[in-house]
């Protein structure tokens, strides 16, 4: 596919794009549709636009697979270690008024740190997924 | 009146299109009329006033899955579904027994749309009042998901980790490159 | 009996969509089409939890101003999540098929069960 020329130009000014309305709609789940999941596909999409059309070696290089298990497994920690941190401040797990002086910031921080945990996850998982489907060993 | 006609257009070509996926017998077509049943229903939860739903159904319907889908049909070189062998009568019968039934049960469902029902009572009220003096998020979807009901959405992010890991270990890299070194020795 | 088709009638296509998809599920033999079916029955299950939760003159449950009514936001929290869950079965289910397939030869399920009764 990389010889077509439209799909090359075409794919290579989307994909800053589709980055950025990732991060848009991750850091902006607090006042509009959006959150963690949405953003962890949207820009898991990006990477496998990338890939589709200029091969599977050119994001390899970029997202080895160890650094995405890496990621992957970071989200979850993230997540679940907000509720820890908060058993350990005194509150219940994941109760986040504990996070700061005013309960109400406290809220503000907690929900921003747990959706990056969860768009972490999710981009990272999906281009596992989608590595294994297109191993390249198991075309034969 | 133009919802209720965007409605029921889009009812009408998810209709076609469940229909289409049951005759056609190219799995190609199949995967994409698939693809095409999402991205309609992701536009009826629009018109249902779902916008955080519909973003996600677009995103992983209409996207992931019929990238998985594609790719799988790609490893599998299948591209024709075999004429079935056995008649349909039973299986049609036991789907006509259980619409029926559901069909039945939605008698006493309250009327679409109804501000009235029980299911709008209840719950709701409590979290479109107090949702911003709570969290201080205008986003009553985020406010239950991330906060009130953070519990859930932790074992949702383990779901899907565990789905990852899970088709690492069935179709992964490594694993299968041993089995095949040791196949050719 | 007007008003209860009015009332009703977008439970009953929903109702029509999730029995094509079940209908897929049990009567066509291959693979591929029953985790498409399969598919179609979840995303017709979520359609029919969605249409509970709508309010006529309503609006997505976005608080802002100038506006009283607001769709239910709790079956859109479930229906997120079941989403999610969803796409994680699917992508399980393709790589099982994936290595049936590398053990069998096919996908087409009487000649799996052939298979497996000739050995």
């Amino acid at each position: 596919m990389k010889h077509n020329l439209v799909l090359r130009f075409i794919t290579k000014y989307l994909f800053p794009v589709i980055a950025l309305f990732a991060l848009y709609v991750q850091f902006h789940g607090d006042y509009g549709p959006g959150g963690g999941f949405q953003a962890g596909v949207i820009l898991s999409v990006a990477f496998i636009l990338y890939a589709m059309v200029f091969g599977m070696e050119t994001i390899e290089q970029v997202l080895p697979l160890g650094l995405l298990r890496i990621l992957a497994s970071a989200g979850v920690l993230i997540y679940s270690g907000t509720g820890v941190i908060t058993l350990l401040m005194g509150g219940n797990f994941l109760d986040y008024d504990i996070l700061s002086l005013r309960p109400i910031q406290g809220q503000h921080i907690g929900i921003m740190v747990i959706e990056l945990g969860v768009g972490i996850t999710v981009s990272a998982v999906m281009l596992i997924i989608f590595y294994a489907f297109s191993d390249r060993r198991n075309h034969d | 009146m133009l919802d209720t006609f965007i409605d029921i257009t889009l009812l009408a070509f998810l209709t076609t299109t469940a229909i289409a996926i049951i005759k056609v017998r190219n799995l190609f077509v199949v995967i994409m009329l698939f693809s095409i049943f999402s991205l309609h229903s992701a536009g009826l939860f629009v018109v249902m006033d779902a916008a955080d739903v519909a973003f996600t159904e677009a995103a992983v319907g209409a996207g992931i899955s019929t990238v998985l889908m594609l790719a799988t049909l790609a490893l599998t070189k299948d591209h024709d579904e075999k004429r079935p062998a056995h008649h349909a009568r039973l299986p049609l019968l036991v789907v006509l027994i259980t619409g029926a039934a559901l069909v039945y049960g939605t008698y006493d469902i309250p009327s679409f749309g109804d501000p009235h029902s029980p299911a709008q009572e209840h719950v709701k009220p409590y979290y479109i009042e107090h949702s911003i003096e709570d969290t201080g998020v205008a986003n009553t979807v985020t406010a239950v998901l991330a906060s009130y009901r953070g519990y859930d959405t932790l074992g949702e992010v383990t779901v899907i980790f565990t789905a990852g890991i899970g088709v690492m270990l069935l179709i992964g890299g490594r694993l299968t490159r041993k089995r095949n070194k040791e196949d050719d020795r | 009996m007007i008003d209860i088709i009015i009332g009703h009638y977008n439970y009953w296509i929903v109702i029509l969509l999730m029995m094509a998809g079940f209908y897929t599920v049990i009567n066509r033999g291959n693979l591929i089409k029953k985790i498409a079916g399969l598919n179609i029955f979840q995303t017709s299950v979520f359609l029919l939890y969605i249409s509970i939760g709508y309010v006529n003159e309503g609006t997505t449950p976005i608080i802002a101003e100038g506006f009283t009514r607001y769709a239910n936001p709790l079956p859109h929290v479930l229906i997120l999540t079941a989403i999610v869950v969803g796409v994680s079965t699917t992508a399980l289910g393709l790589a099982l098929v994936v290595r049936i397939k590398r053990a069998y030869g096919t996908i087409e399920e009487d000649e799996i069960h052939d298979k497996d009764m000739s050995l």
